[in-house]
Protein backbone atom coordinates (compact mmCIF):
# COMPACT_ATOMS: atom_id res chain seq x y z
CA UNK A 1 0.00 0.00 0.00
CA UNK A 2 1.55 3.29 -0.97
CA UNK A 3 -1.33 6.13 -0.15
CA UNK A 4 -3.44 6.15 3.01
CA UNK A 5 -6.46 6.77 1.47
CA UNK A 6 -6.45 3.16 -0.21
CA UNK A 7 -7.46 2.40 3.32
CA UNK A 8 -10.97 2.84 2.67
CA UNK A 9 -11.32 -0.16 1.06
CA UNK A 10 -11.17 -2.01 4.10
CA UNK A 11 -14.71 -0.98 5.49
CA UNK A 12 -15.90 -2.51 1.72
CA UNK A 13 -13.73 -5.41 1.96
CA UNK A 14 -15.02 -6.36 5.57
CA UNK A 15 -18.66 -5.50 4.39
CA UNK A 16 -18.50 -7.61 1.55
CA UNK A 17 -17.44 -10.70 3.46
CA UNK A 18 -20.21 -10.14 6.05
CA UNK A 19 -22.96 -9.92 3.16
CA UNK A 20 -20.96 -13.10 1.74
CA UNK A 21 -21.54 -15.17 5.07
CA UNK A 22 -25.06 -14.39 4.51
CA UNK A 23 -25.56 -14.94 0.70
CA UNK A 24 -24.63 -18.72 1.09
CA UNK A 25 -26.49 -19.16 4.70
CA UNK A 26 -29.51 -17.76 2.99
CA UNK A 27 -28.66 -19.82 -0.60
CA UNK A 28 -28.37 -22.97 2.14
CA UNK A 29 -31.18 -22.83 3.75
CA UNK A 30 -32.86 -22.29 0.38
CA UNK A 31 -31.70 -25.66 -0.77
CA UNK A 32 -32.91 -27.15 2.30
CA UNK A 33 -36.52 -25.60 1.31
CA UNK A 34 -35.70 -27.46 -2.01
CA UNK A 35 -35.70 -30.92 -0.04
CA UNK A 36 -38.16 -30.21 3.05
CA UNK A 37 -40.45 -27.97 1.28
CA UNK A 38 -42.59 -27.65 4.48
CA UNK A 39 -39.74 -25.71 6.34
CA UNK A 40 -40.97 -21.88 7.25
CA UNK A 41 -43.50 -22.14 4.18
CA UNK A 42 -45.95 -19.87 7.09
CA UNK A 43 -43.10 -17.78 7.92
CA UNK A 44 -40.09 -16.95 5.21
CA UNK A 45 -42.11 -18.37 1.53
CA UNK A 46 -39.13 -19.34 -0.55
CA UNK A 47 -39.79 -16.09 -2.75
CA UNK A 48 -38.24 -13.72 0.05
CA UNK A 49 -35.41 -16.53 1.22
CA UNK A 50 -34.55 -16.48 -2.92
CA UNK A 51 -34.41 -12.90 -3.11
CA UNK A 52 -32.24 -12.31 0.16
CA UNK A 53 -29.79 -15.16 -1.45
CA UNK A 54 -29.63 -13.04 -5.12
CA UNK A 55 -29.73 -9.84 -3.68
CA UNK A 56 -26.93 -10.24 -0.75
CA UNK A 57 -24.29 -11.87 -3.84
CA UNK A 58 -25.45 -9.13 -6.05
CA UNK A 59 -24.63 -6.31 -3.10
CA UNK A 60 -21.69 -7.79 -1.77
CA UNK A 61 -20.16 -8.23 -5.86
CA UNK A 62 -20.60 -4.95 -6.08
CA UNK A 63 -19.40 -3.49 -2.64
CA UNK A 64 -16.09 -5.95 -3.44
CA UNK A 65 -15.85 -4.04 -6.35
CA UNK A 66 -16.11 -0.60 -4.66
CA UNK A 67 -13.84 -1.94 -2.32
CA UNK A 68 -11.66 -3.09 -5.21
CA UNK A 69 -11.32 0.04 -6.79
CA UNK A 70 -11.08 2.39 -3.77
CA UNK A 71 -7.64 0.14 -3.42
CA UNK A 72 -6.42 -0.09 -6.96
CA UNK A 73 -7.22 3.25 -8.63
CA UNK A 74 -4.35 5.54 -5.92
CA UNK A 75 -2.28 3.20 -6.60
CA UNK A 76 -2.77 3.24 -10.19
CA UNK A 77 -3.58 7.15 -10.69
CA UNK A 78 -0.32 7.60 -8.29
CA UNK A 79 -2.23 10.10 -6.21
CA UNK A 80 -4.44 10.18 -2.69
CA UNK A 81 -7.98 9.42 -3.41
CA UNK A 82 -10.48 12.73 -3.83
CA UNK A 83 -12.02 12.70 -0.69
CA UNK A 84 -11.48 9.54 1.29
CA UNK A 85 -14.22 10.87 4.17
CA UNK A 86 -16.76 10.81 1.24
CA UNK A 87 -15.68 6.82 0.50
CA UNK A 88 -16.63 5.80 3.88
CA UNK A 89 -19.82 7.84 3.96
CA UNK A 90 -20.72 6.30 0.81
CA UNK A 91 -20.11 2.47 2.80
CA UNK A 92 -22.17 3.42 5.26
CA UNK A 93 -25.30 4.48 2.39
CA UNK A 94 -24.73 1.47 0.90
CA UNK A 95 -24.96 -0.87 3.67
CA UNK A 96 -27.95 0.58 5.51
CA UNK A 97 -29.05 0.41 2.12
CA UNK A 98 -28.56 -2.75 1.48
CA UNK A 99 -29.94 -3.82 5.34
CA UNK A 100 -33.12 -1.91 5.08
CA UNK A 101 -33.80 -3.61 1.65
CA UNK A 102 -33.31 -7.33 3.51
CA UNK A 103 -35.24 -6.34 6.47
CA UNK A 104 -38.07 -5.25 4.54
CA UNK A 105 -38.09 -8.33 1.94
CA UNK A 106 -38.65 -10.19 5.42
CA UNK A 107 -41.74 -8.06 5.94
CA UNK A 108 -43.06 -8.09 2.22
CA UNK A 109 -41.86 -4.95 1.18
CA UNK A 110 -40.54 -5.39 -1.91
CA UNK A 111 -41.59 -5.14 -5.44
CA UNK A 112 -41.77 -7.28 -8.16
CA UNK A 113 -38.95 -8.10 -11.22
CA UNK A 114 -36.19 -10.51 -10.65
CA UNK A 115 -32.92 -9.64 -8.65
CA UNK A 116 -34.59 -5.94 -9.02
CA UNK A 117 -36.82 -6.47 -6.06
CA UNK A 118 -35.93 -3.14 -4.29
CA UNK A 119 -38.91 -0.68 -3.33
CA UNK A 120 -38.09 2.61 -6.20
CA UNK A 121 -36.92 4.60 -2.64
CA UNK A 122 -33.82 1.77 -2.27
CA UNK A 123 -33.34 2.04 -6.01
CA UNK A 124 -32.70 5.89 -6.04
CA UNK A 125 -30.49 5.67 -2.91
CA UNK A 126 -27.97 2.79 -5.13
CA UNK A 127 -28.21 5.74 -7.72
CA UNK A 128 -26.82 7.95 -5.01
CA UNK A 129 -24.74 5.91 -3.76
CA UNK A 130 -23.36 5.31 -7.40
CA UNK A 131 -22.86 8.67 -8.29
CA UNK A 132 -20.75 9.57 -5.15
CA UNK A 133 -18.52 6.90 -5.67
CA UNK A 134 -18.31 7.63 -9.51
CA UNK A 135 -17.44 11.16 -8.66
CA UNK A 136 -14.99 10.27 -5.92
CA UNK A 137 -13.14 7.90 -8.45
CA UNK A 138 -13.13 10.31 -11.22
CA UNK A 139 -11.76 12.86 -10.07
CA UNK A 140 -9.07 11.15 -8.38
CA UNK A 141 -8.28 9.18 -11.95
CA UNK A 142 -8.27 12.85 -13.34
CA UNK A 143 -5.68 14.43 -11.35
CA UNK A 144 -3.53 11.32 -11.45
CA UNK A 145 -1.89 9.31 -14.30
CA UNK A 146 -4.07 7.77 -16.47
CA UNK A 147 -3.44 3.66 -17.26
CA UNK A 148 -5.49 1.50 -18.69
CA UNK A 149 -6.23 -0.29 -15.96
CA UNK A 150 -8.03 3.02 -14.73
CA UNK A 151 -9.65 3.38 -18.09
CA UNK A 152 -11.35 0.28 -18.82
CA UNK A 153 -11.97 -0.06 -14.61
CA UNK A 154 -13.53 3.42 -14.91
CA UNK A 155 -15.32 2.29 -18.47
CA UNK A 156 -16.92 -0.52 -16.29
CA UNK A 157 -17.95 1.19 -13.52
CA UNK A 158 -19.43 3.97 -15.28
CA UNK A 159 -21.14 1.16 -17.59
CA UNK A 160 -22.83 -0.29 -14.47
CA UNK A 161 -24.46 2.98 -13.70
CA UNK A 162 -25.43 3.93 -16.41
CA UNK A 163 -27.24 0.44 -17.56
CA UNK A 164 -28.77 0.37 -13.15
CA UNK A 165 -30.55 3.04 -14.91
CA UNK A 166 -32.96 0.37 -17.28
CA UNK A 167 -34.55 -0.84 -13.45
CA UNK A 168 -36.38 2.07 -13.37
CA UNK A 169 -38.35 1.40 -16.74
CA UNK A 170 -41.10 -1.37 -16.04
CA UNK A 171 -43.26 -0.82 -19.05
CA UNK A 172 -47.37 -2.98 -18.93
CA UNK A 173 -45.76 -4.52 -22.48
CA UNK A 174 -43.93 -7.35 -20.59
CA UNK A 175 -42.18 -7.96 -23.53
CA UNK A 176 -40.62 -4.39 -23.65
CA UNK A 177 -40.50 -5.11 -19.94
CA UNK A 178 -38.13 -8.47 -20.47
CA UNK A 179 -36.05 -6.76 -23.08
CA UNK A 180 -34.88 -3.97 -20.95
CA UNK A 181 -34.65 -6.58 -17.95
CA UNK A 182 -31.77 -7.71 -19.30
CA UNK A 183 -29.63 -4.53 -20.35
CA UNK A 184 -29.34 -3.81 -16.68
CA UNK A 185 -28.80 -8.14 -15.67
CA UNK A 186 -27.79 -9.21 -19.19
CA UNK A 187 -25.04 -6.04 -19.84
CA UNK A 188 -23.82 -5.87 -16.58
CA UNK A 189 -23.11 -9.67 -16.23
CA UNK A 190 -21.78 -10.58 -19.41
CA UNK A 191 -20.75 -6.85 -20.29
CA UNK A 192 -19.57 -4.04 -17.75
CA UNK A 193 -18.99 -6.41 -14.79
CA UNK A 194 -16.25 -8.32 -17.24
CA UNK A 195 -14.45 -5.36 -17.50
CA UNK A 196 -14.12 -4.83 -13.93
CA UNK A 197 -13.45 -8.31 -13.79
CA UNK A 198 -10.37 -7.88 -16.61
CA UNK A 199 -9.13 -5.31 -15.06
CA UNK A 200 -8.27 -5.95 -11.49
CA UNK A 201 -6.89 -9.27 -12.45
CA UNK A 202 -4.57 -7.41 -15.10
CA UNK A 203 -3.35 -4.93 -11.51
CA UNK A 204 -3.03 -8.12 -9.97
CA UNK A 205 -0.79 -9.50 -12.86
CA UNK A 206 0.98 -6.59 -13.10
CA UNK A 207 1.93 -6.55 -9.13
CA UNK A 208 2.27 -9.97 -8.54
CA UNK A 209 4.58 -11.30 -11.69
CA UNK A 210 6.51 -8.10 -12.23
CA UNK A 211 5.72 -8.75 -16.13
CA UNK A 212 5.82 -5.31 -18.24
CA UNK A 213 2.92 -3.37 -17.77
CA UNK A 214 2.70 -2.34 -21.85
CA UNK A 215 2.34 -6.25 -22.21
CA UNK A 216 -0.51 -6.80 -19.27
CA UNK A 217 -2.25 -4.11 -20.86
CA UNK A 218 -2.31 -5.12 -24.31
CA UNK A 219 -3.73 -8.38 -23.02
CA UNK A 220 -6.34 -6.31 -21.20
CA UNK A 221 -7.59 -4.72 -23.85
CA UNK A 222 -7.58 -7.75 -26.32
CA UNK A 223 -9.58 -9.46 -23.62
CA UNK A 224 -12.60 -6.73 -22.65
CA UNK A 225 -12.45 -6.26 -27.03
CA UNK A 226 -13.27 -9.82 -27.18
CA UNK A 227 -15.99 -9.42 -24.17
CA UNK A 228 -18.19 -6.62 -25.65
CA UNK A 229 -17.51 -8.00 -29.20
CA UNK A 230 -19.38 -11.27 -28.40
CA UNK A 231 -21.77 -9.77 -24.99
CA UNK A 232 -23.58 -7.18 -26.75
CA UNK A 233 -25.06 -8.59 -29.38
CA UNK A 234 -24.82 -12.04 -27.12
CA UNK A 235 -27.77 -10.35 -25.55
CA UNK A 236 -29.81 -12.09 -28.11
CA UNK A 237 -29.69 -15.07 -26.56
CA UNK A 238 -31.83 -13.72 -24.35
CA UNK A 239 -34.22 -12.82 -26.65
CA UNK A 240 -34.82 -16.32 -28.05
CA UNK A 241 -38.71 -16.77 -26.52
CA UNK A 242 -39.87 -13.37 -25.03
CA UNK A 243 -42.24 -12.31 -28.03
CA UNK A 244 -39.48 -10.63 -29.79
CA UNK A 245 -38.62 -11.52 -33.29
CA UNK A 246 -37.01 -15.15 -34.97
CA UNK A 247 -33.90 -13.39 -35.92
CA UNK A 248 -32.52 -13.12 -32.60
CA UNK A 249 -31.67 -16.72 -32.73
CA UNK A 250 -28.91 -16.60 -35.29
CA UNK A 251 -28.02 -13.22 -33.71
CA UNK A 252 -27.77 -14.52 -30.20
CA UNK A 253 -26.29 -18.18 -31.16
CA UNK A 254 -23.59 -16.57 -33.07
CA UNK A 255 -22.62 -14.03 -30.82
CA UNK A 256 -22.90 -15.56 -27.56
CA UNK A 257 -21.17 -18.71 -28.53
CA UNK A 258 -17.97 -16.37 -28.79
CA UNK A 259 -18.68 -15.06 -25.17
CA UNK A 260 -16.74 -18.21 -24.18
CA UNK A 261 -13.53 -16.54 -26.20
CA UNK A 262 -12.59 -13.80 -23.54
CA UNK A 263 -13.05 -16.10 -20.60
CA UNK A 264 -10.54 -18.50 -22.68
CA UNK A 265 -8.20 -15.67 -23.67
CA UNK A 266 -8.21 -14.71 -19.57
CA UNK A 267 -6.89 -18.11 -18.85
CA UNK A 268 -4.46 -18.05 -20.94
CA UNK A 269 -3.47 -14.71 -20.29
CA UNK A 270 -3.68 -15.24 -16.22
CA UNK A 271 -0.92 -18.09 -16.43
CA UNK A 272 1.48 -16.85 -19.14
CA UNK A 273 1.65 -14.16 -16.84
CA UNK A 274 2.69 -16.34 -13.85
CA UNK A 275 4.79 -18.86 -16.00
CA UNK A 276 6.44 -15.76 -17.66
CA UNK A 277 7.00 -13.20 -14.93
CA UNK A 278 8.45 -15.94 -12.68
CA UNK A 279 8.27 -13.99 -9.94
CA UNK A 280 8.14 -15.84 -6.08
CA UNK A 281 5.48 -13.43 -4.81
CA UNK A 282 4.98 -13.98 -1.36
CA UNK A 283 0.96 -14.03 -1.33
CA UNK A 284 0.60 -17.63 -3.03
CA UNK A 285 -3.12 -17.56 -1.92
CA UNK A 286 -3.69 -14.21 -4.03
CA UNK A 287 -2.03 -16.00 -6.90
CA UNK A 288 -4.01 -19.11 -6.62
CA UNK A 289 -6.95 -17.09 -6.38
CA UNK A 290 -6.31 -14.84 -9.57
CA UNK A 291 -5.32 -18.19 -11.51
CA UNK A 292 -8.73 -20.11 -9.68
CA UNK A 293 -10.78 -17.37 -11.08
CA UNK A 294 -9.51 -17.32 -14.70
CA UNK A 295 -10.13 -21.43 -14.52
CA UNK A 296 -13.44 -21.20 -12.87
CA UNK A 297 -15.14 -18.61 -14.82
CA UNK A 298 -13.92 -19.99 -18.24
CA UNK A 299 -15.99 -23.44 -16.96
CA UNK A 300 -18.91 -22.06 -15.46
CA UNK A 301 -19.51 -18.79 -17.02
CA UNK A 302 -17.74 -19.86 -20.51
CA UNK A 303 -18.05 -23.80 -20.69
CA UNK A 304 -21.69 -24.01 -18.87
CA UNK A 305 -22.89 -21.11 -20.96
CA UNK A 306 -22.07 -22.19 -24.24
CA UNK A 307 -23.79 -25.58 -23.49
CA UNK A 308 -27.52 -24.01 -23.29
CA UNK A 309 -26.69 -20.82 -25.49
CA UNK A 310 -27.71 -22.17 -29.05
CA UNK A 311 -31.27 -21.39 -29.78
CA UNK A 312 -32.68 -25.02 -30.73
CA UNK A 313 -30.69 -26.08 -27.33
CA UNK A 314 -32.29 -23.62 -25.39
CA UNK A 315 -35.51 -24.39 -26.73
CA UNK A 316 -35.46 -27.26 -24.58
CA UNK A 317 -33.51 -26.15 -21.42
CA UNK A 318 -34.44 -22.46 -20.94
CA UNK A 319 -35.40 -21.99 -17.41
CA UNK A 320 -34.73 -25.62 -15.61
CA UNK A 321 -32.04 -26.47 -13.39
CA UNK A 322 -29.32 -26.22 -16.04
CA UNK A 323 -29.72 -22.62 -15.97
CA UNK A 324 -29.61 -22.32 -12.28
CA UNK A 325 -26.16 -24.37 -12.82
CA UNK A 326 -24.60 -22.27 -14.90
CA UNK A 327 -25.56 -19.27 -12.87
CA UNK A 328 -23.78 -20.74 -9.64
CA UNK A 329 -20.88 -21.39 -11.24
CA UNK A 330 -20.51 -18.59 -13.20
CA UNK A 331 -21.18 -16.04 -10.22
CA UNK A 332 -18.99 -17.73 -8.29
CA UNK A 333 -15.93 -18.75 -11.10
CA UNK A 334 -16.32 -14.99 -12.30
CA UNK A 335 -17.33 -12.72 -10.03
CA UNK A 336 -16.87 -14.04 -6.17
CA UNK A 337 -13.07 -15.28 -7.12
CA UNK A 338 -11.77 -12.12 -8.71
CA UNK A 339 -13.44 -10.33 -5.27
CA UNK A 340 -11.36 -12.61 -3.59
CA UNK A 341 -8.14 -12.52 -5.02
CA UNK A 342 -8.06 -9.13 -4.51
CA UNK A 343 -9.01 -9.00 -0.99
CA UNK A 344 -6.34 -11.79 0.16
CA UNK A 345 -3.70 -9.61 -2.07
CA UNK A 346 -4.68 -6.19 -0.69
CA UNK A 347 -5.85 -7.30 2.99
CA UNK A 348 -2.08 -7.83 4.43
CA UNK A 349 -1.55 -4.70 2.41
CA UNK A 350 -3.75 -2.89 3.84
CA UNK A 351 -3.16 -4.35 7.59
CA UNK A 352 0.63 -3.91 6.75
CA UNK A 353 1.78 -7.18 7.29
CA UNK A 354 3.10 -9.97 5.11
CA UNK A 355 0.60 -12.62 3.80
CA UNK A 356 -0.93 -14.31 6.46
CA UNK A 357 -3.18 -17.18 7.31
CA UNK A 358 -2.27 -18.84 3.45
CA UNK A 359 -2.89 -22.13 4.37
CA UNK A 360 -5.89 -21.83 5.76
CA UNK A 361 -7.50 -19.56 2.72
CA UNK A 362 -6.03 -21.62 0.33
CA UNK A 363 -7.48 -25.05 1.97
CA UNK A 364 -11.32 -22.48 1.95
CA UNK A 365 -10.30 -21.76 -1.78
CA UNK A 366 -10.45 -26.00 -2.71
CA UNK A 367 -12.95 -26.62 -0.29
CA UNK A 368 -15.49 -24.38 -1.61
CA UNK A 369 -14.39 -24.09 -5.15
CA UNK A 370 -14.84 -28.36 -5.05
CA UNK A 371 -18.14 -28.08 -3.41
CA UNK A 372 -19.30 -25.22 -6.08
CA UNK A 373 -18.06 -27.54 -9.13
CA UNK A 374 -19.61 -30.71 -7.31
CA UNK A 375 -23.40 -28.30 -6.65
CA UNK A 376 -23.00 -27.67 -10.51
CA UNK A 377 -22.48 -31.08 -11.55
CA UNK A 378 -25.96 -32.18 -9.10
CA UNK A 379 -27.94 -29.36 -10.48
CA UNK A 380 -26.78 -30.23 -14.57
CA UNK A 381 -27.69 -33.68 -13.85
CA UNK A 382 -30.90 -32.51 -12.59
CA UNK A 383 -31.39 -30.15 -15.62
CA UNK A 384 -30.99 -32.92 -18.17
CA UNK A 385 -33.33 -35.37 -16.54
CA UNK A 386 -35.95 -32.24 -15.88
CA UNK A 387 -35.19 -31.45 -19.94
CA UNK A 388 -36.40 -34.85 -20.56
CA UNK A 389 -38.79 -35.79 -18.34
CA UNK A 390 -40.50 -32.33 -18.64
CA UNK A 391 -39.98 -30.85 -22.49
CA UNK A 392 -39.74 -33.72 -24.36
CA UNK A 393 -42.05 -36.09 -22.39
CA UNK A 394 -44.62 -34.13 -21.77
CA UNK A 395 -44.84 -34.55 -17.77
CA UNK A 396 -45.56 -31.98 -15.32
CA UNK A 397 -43.43 -29.86 -13.32
CA UNK A 398 -43.78 -31.02 -9.78
CA UNK A 399 -44.14 -35.03 -10.57
CA UNK A 400 -40.58 -34.08 -12.06
CA UNK A 401 -39.23 -31.84 -9.30
CA UNK A 402 -40.25 -35.48 -7.21
CA UNK A 403 -37.86 -37.44 -9.72
CA UNK A 404 -34.80 -35.50 -9.45
CA UNK A 405 -35.06 -34.54 -5.83
CA UNK A 406 -31.98 -37.20 -5.29
CA UNK A 407 -30.09 -34.47 -6.96
CA UNK A 408 -31.01 -31.53 -5.09
CA UNK A 409 -30.01 -33.52 -1.78
CA UNK A 410 -27.12 -33.48 -3.44
CA UNK A 411 -26.59 -30.07 -4.18
CA UNK A 412 -27.80 -29.33 -0.25
CA UNK A 413 -24.85 -31.35 0.93
CA UNK A 414 -22.25 -29.17 -1.61
CA UNK A 415 -24.00 -25.80 -0.37
CA UNK A 416 -23.03 -26.92 3.44
CA UNK A 417 -19.45 -27.27 2.57
CA UNK A 418 -19.40 -23.78 0.55
CA UNK A 419 -20.81 -22.58 3.99
CA UNK A 420 -17.38 -24.54 5.89
CA UNK A 421 -15.28 -23.03 2.72
CA UNK A 422 -16.89 -19.48 2.82
CA UNK A 423 -16.23 -19.64 6.83
CA UNK A 424 -12.58 -20.53 6.32
CA UNK A 425 -11.80 -17.96 3.80
CA UNK A 426 -13.54 -15.10 5.83
CA UNK A 427 -11.42 -16.13 8.87
CA UNK A 428 -8.34 -16.40 7.30
CA UNK A 429 -8.97 -12.93 5.86
CA UNK A 430 -10.56 -10.82 8.70
CA UNK A 431 -8.16 -12.65 11.69
CA UNK A 432 -5.13 -11.61 10.66
CA UNK A 433 -3.40 -12.87 14.01
CA UNK A 434 -0.77 -11.27 15.77
CA UNK A 435 2.64 -11.08 13.81
CA UNK A 436 3.12 -7.83 11.99
CA UNK A 437 5.30 -7.38 8.93
CA UNK A 438 8.09 -6.11 10.58
CA UNK A 439 8.23 -8.89 13.50
CA UNK A 440 8.87 -11.38 10.30
CA UNK A 441 11.03 -8.73 8.45
CA UNK A 442 9.04 -8.76 5.32
CA UNK A 443 9.53 -6.36 2.37
CA UNK A 444 6.51 -5.66 0.14
CA UNK A 445 7.46 -6.96 -3.70
CA UNK A 446 5.91 -4.34 -4.64
CA UNK B 1 1.77 -11.93 -28.12
CA UNK B 2 2.62 -10.83 -31.27
CA UNK B 3 4.98 -8.10 -31.61
CA UNK B 4 2.48 -6.71 -34.61
CA UNK B 5 -0.12 -5.81 -32.82
CA UNK B 6 0.60 -2.57 -30.27
CA UNK B 7 -1.37 -1.63 -27.04
CA UNK B 8 -2.67 1.10 -29.14
CA UNK B 9 -3.99 -0.84 -32.31
CA UNK B 10 -5.49 -2.80 -28.95
CA UNK B 11 -7.50 0.26 -27.58
CA UNK B 12 -8.63 1.19 -30.67
CA UNK B 13 -9.90 -1.57 -32.01
CA UNK B 14 -11.94 -2.12 -28.82
CA UNK B 15 -13.29 1.13 -28.75
CA UNK B 16 -13.93 1.38 -32.08
CA UNK B 17 -15.35 -1.86 -32.45
CA UNK B 18 -17.55 -1.76 -28.70
CA UNK B 19 -19.33 1.13 -30.61
CA UNK B 20 -19.75 -0.69 -33.73
CA UNK B 21 -21.39 -3.35 -32.24
CA UNK B 22 -23.22 -1.76 -29.72
CA UNK B 23 -24.74 0.83 -32.83
CA UNK B 24 -26.03 -2.72 -34.33
CA UNK B 25 -27.25 -3.73 -31.16
CA UNK B 26 -29.34 -0.80 -30.36
CA UNK B 27 -30.79 -0.64 -34.00
CA UNK B 28 -32.05 -4.43 -33.40
CA UNK B 29 -33.68 -3.34 -29.84
CA UNK B 30 -35.47 -0.63 -31.75
CA UNK B 31 -36.49 -2.61 -34.47
CA UNK B 32 -37.55 -5.11 -31.78
CA UNK B 33 -39.52 -2.88 -30.08
CA UNK B 34 -41.39 -1.64 -32.58
CA UNK B 35 -42.33 -4.97 -33.03
CA UNK B 36 -43.27 -5.71 -29.43
CA UNK B 37 -45.48 -2.75 -29.65
CA UNK B 38 -47.18 -4.17 -33.09
CA UNK B 39 -48.03 -7.51 -30.70
CA UNK B 40 -50.04 -4.87 -27.90
CA UNK B 41 -52.16 -3.10 -30.60
CA UNK B 42 -53.05 -6.26 -32.14
CA UNK B 43 -53.99 -7.62 -28.63
CA UNK B 44 -54.37 -4.33 -26.47
CA UNK B 45 -52.94 -4.44 -22.58
CA UNK B 46 -56.33 -3.15 -20.73
CA UNK B 47 -56.43 -1.72 -17.71
CA UNK B 48 -57.06 -5.01 -16.10
CA UNK B 49 -53.71 -7.03 -17.95
CA UNK B 50 -51.54 -3.70 -16.65
CA UNK B 51 -53.17 -3.68 -13.24
CA UNK B 52 -52.92 -7.83 -13.01
CA UNK B 53 -49.03 -7.33 -13.94
CA UNK B 54 -48.88 -5.08 -10.86
CA UNK B 55 -50.49 -7.94 -8.87
CA UNK B 56 -47.61 -10.21 -10.33
CA UNK B 57 -44.91 -7.98 -9.25
CA UNK B 58 -46.59 -7.02 -5.26
CA UNK B 59 -46.50 -10.80 -4.71
CA UNK B 60 -42.79 -11.51 -6.39
CA UNK B 61 -43.94 -14.56 -8.03
CA UNK B 62 -41.02 -14.57 -10.46
CA UNK B 63 -39.18 -15.41 -7.29
CA UNK B 64 -40.67 -18.59 -7.16
CA UNK B 65 -42.14 -19.54 -10.60
CA UNK B 66 -40.76 -18.77 -14.53
CA UNK B 67 -42.72 -16.86 -16.49
CA UNK B 68 -41.72 -17.32 -20.22
CA UNK B 69 -38.76 -19.01 -18.57
CA UNK B 70 -37.23 -16.14 -16.68
CA UNK B 71 -37.31 -16.59 -12.73
CA UNK B 72 -37.23 -18.64 -10.30
CA UNK B 73 -37.17 -22.49 -11.06
CA UNK B 74 -38.72 -23.74 -7.53
CA UNK B 75 -42.74 -23.51 -9.53
CA UNK B 76 -44.05 -23.94 -12.65
CA UNK B 77 -44.04 -22.36 -15.62
CA UNK B 78 -46.58 -19.79 -15.79
CA UNK B 79 -46.03 -18.11 -19.15
CA UNK B 80 -48.43 -20.81 -20.34
CA UNK B 81 -50.73 -21.35 -17.42
CA UNK B 82 -53.88 -20.75 -18.95
CA UNK B 83 -53.33 -22.60 -21.80
CA UNK B 84 -52.78 -25.73 -19.07
CA UNK B 85 -55.97 -24.48 -17.15
CA UNK B 86 -57.75 -25.31 -20.77
CA UNK B 87 -58.31 -21.25 -20.79
CA UNK B 88 -58.29 -21.83 -25.21
CA UNK B 89 -61.22 -24.56 -25.33
CA UNK B 90 -63.08 -23.03 -22.21
CA UNK B 91 -62.19 -19.79 -20.84
CA UNK B 92 -64.44 -19.43 -17.87
CA UNK B 93 -63.91 -22.90 -16.88
CA UNK B 94 -60.08 -22.16 -16.70
CA UNK B 95 -60.87 -18.84 -14.92
CA UNK B 96 -62.92 -20.34 -12.02
CA UNK B 97 -59.94 -23.07 -12.00
CA UNK B 98 -57.49 -20.13 -11.20
CA UNK B 99 -59.39 -18.98 -8.94
CA UNK B 100 -59.94 -22.19 -6.96
CA UNK B 101 -56.16 -22.98 -7.26
CA UNK B 102 -55.51 -19.09 -5.42
CA UNK B 103 -58.39 -19.90 -2.71
CA UNK B 104 -57.13 -23.19 -2.03
CA UNK B 105 -53.11 -21.84 -0.63
CA UNK B 106 -51.21 -23.06 1.08
CA UNK B 107 -51.48 -26.89 0.48
CA UNK B 108 -49.87 -27.60 3.98
CA UNK B 109 -49.51 -31.06 1.87
CA UNK B 110 -46.41 -32.74 3.74
CA UNK B 111 -42.87 -32.72 1.27
CA UNK B 112 -45.12 -30.93 -1.20
CA UNK B 113 -43.47 -27.19 -1.53
CA UNK B 114 -45.87 -24.98 -0.87
CA UNK B 115 -47.67 -21.67 -1.85
CA UNK B 116 -48.39 -19.13 -0.21
CA UNK B 117 -51.94 -17.23 0.86
CA UNK B 118 -51.60 -13.85 -0.84
CA UNK B 119 -55.18 -12.59 0.39
CA UNK B 120 -55.82 -11.03 -3.10
CA UNK B 121 -59.26 -9.48 -3.40
CA UNK B 122 -61.65 -10.79 -5.67
CA UNK B 123 -60.54 -8.02 -8.20
CA UNK B 124 -57.01 -8.32 -7.94
CA UNK B 125 -57.70 -12.61 -8.98
CA UNK B 126 -59.04 -11.37 -12.07
CA UNK B 127 -56.62 -8.56 -12.90
CA UNK B 128 -54.08 -11.28 -12.65
CA UNK B 129 -55.81 -13.78 -14.92
CA UNK B 130 -56.13 -11.19 -17.28
CA UNK B 131 -52.61 -10.63 -16.92
CA UNK B 132 -51.43 -14.76 -17.25
CA UNK B 133 -54.09 -15.01 -20.03
CA UNK B 134 -52.64 -11.97 -22.16
CA UNK B 135 -48.77 -13.57 -21.59
CA UNK B 136 -49.85 -17.03 -22.81
CA UNK B 137 -50.96 -15.30 -25.80
CA UNK B 138 -47.50 -13.83 -26.72
CA UNK B 139 -46.03 -15.26 -30.20
CA UNK B 140 -42.77 -17.00 -28.31
CA UNK B 141 -41.65 -18.99 -31.33
CA UNK B 142 -44.09 -21.58 -29.77
CA UNK B 143 -42.09 -22.31 -26.39
CA UNK B 144 -42.70 -24.13 -24.14
CA UNK B 145 -42.28 -27.11 -26.09
CA UNK B 146 -44.66 -28.95 -24.13
CA UNK B 147 -47.70 -27.73 -21.93
CA UNK B 148 -46.19 -28.81 -19.40
CA UNK B 149 -44.01 -25.30 -19.27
Amino acid sequence: MKYQSQKVALYYFGGALALFVVQVLVGTLAGTIYVVPNLLADVIPFNIVRMIHTNALIVWLLMGFFGCAYYLIPEEAETELHSPGLAILQFWLFLAGALAAVVGYLFHIHVGREFLEQPLWIKLAIVVVALMFLYNITLTVLKGRKTAITNVLLLGLWGIAVFFLFSLYNPSNLILDKMFWWWVVHLWVEGVWELVMASVLAFLMIKMTGVDREVVEKWLYVIIALALFSGILGTGHHYYWIGTPAYWQWIGSIFSTFEVLPFFAMVIFTFTMVWKGGRNHPNKAALLWSLGCSVFAFFGAGVWGFLHTLAPINYYTHGTQVTAAHGHLAFYGAYVMVNIAMFTYAMPQLLGRAPYNQVLNMVGFWVTSAAMAFMTFALTFAGVVQVHLQRVLGMTYMDVQDQVSLFYWFRLGAGVFVVLGVLMIVWSLVVPGARTREAVGYAPAE
Amino acid sequence: MSETLTKAAARNIFYGGTVFFFVIFVGLVAQSVSSAKTIARANPITPSVAAGKQVWEKHACIDCHTLLGEGAYFAPELGNVWVRFGGRQDPVAAREGLRAWFAAQPSHVEGRRQMPQFHMSAKDVDNLIDFLKWTSEIPTQNWPPKVSG
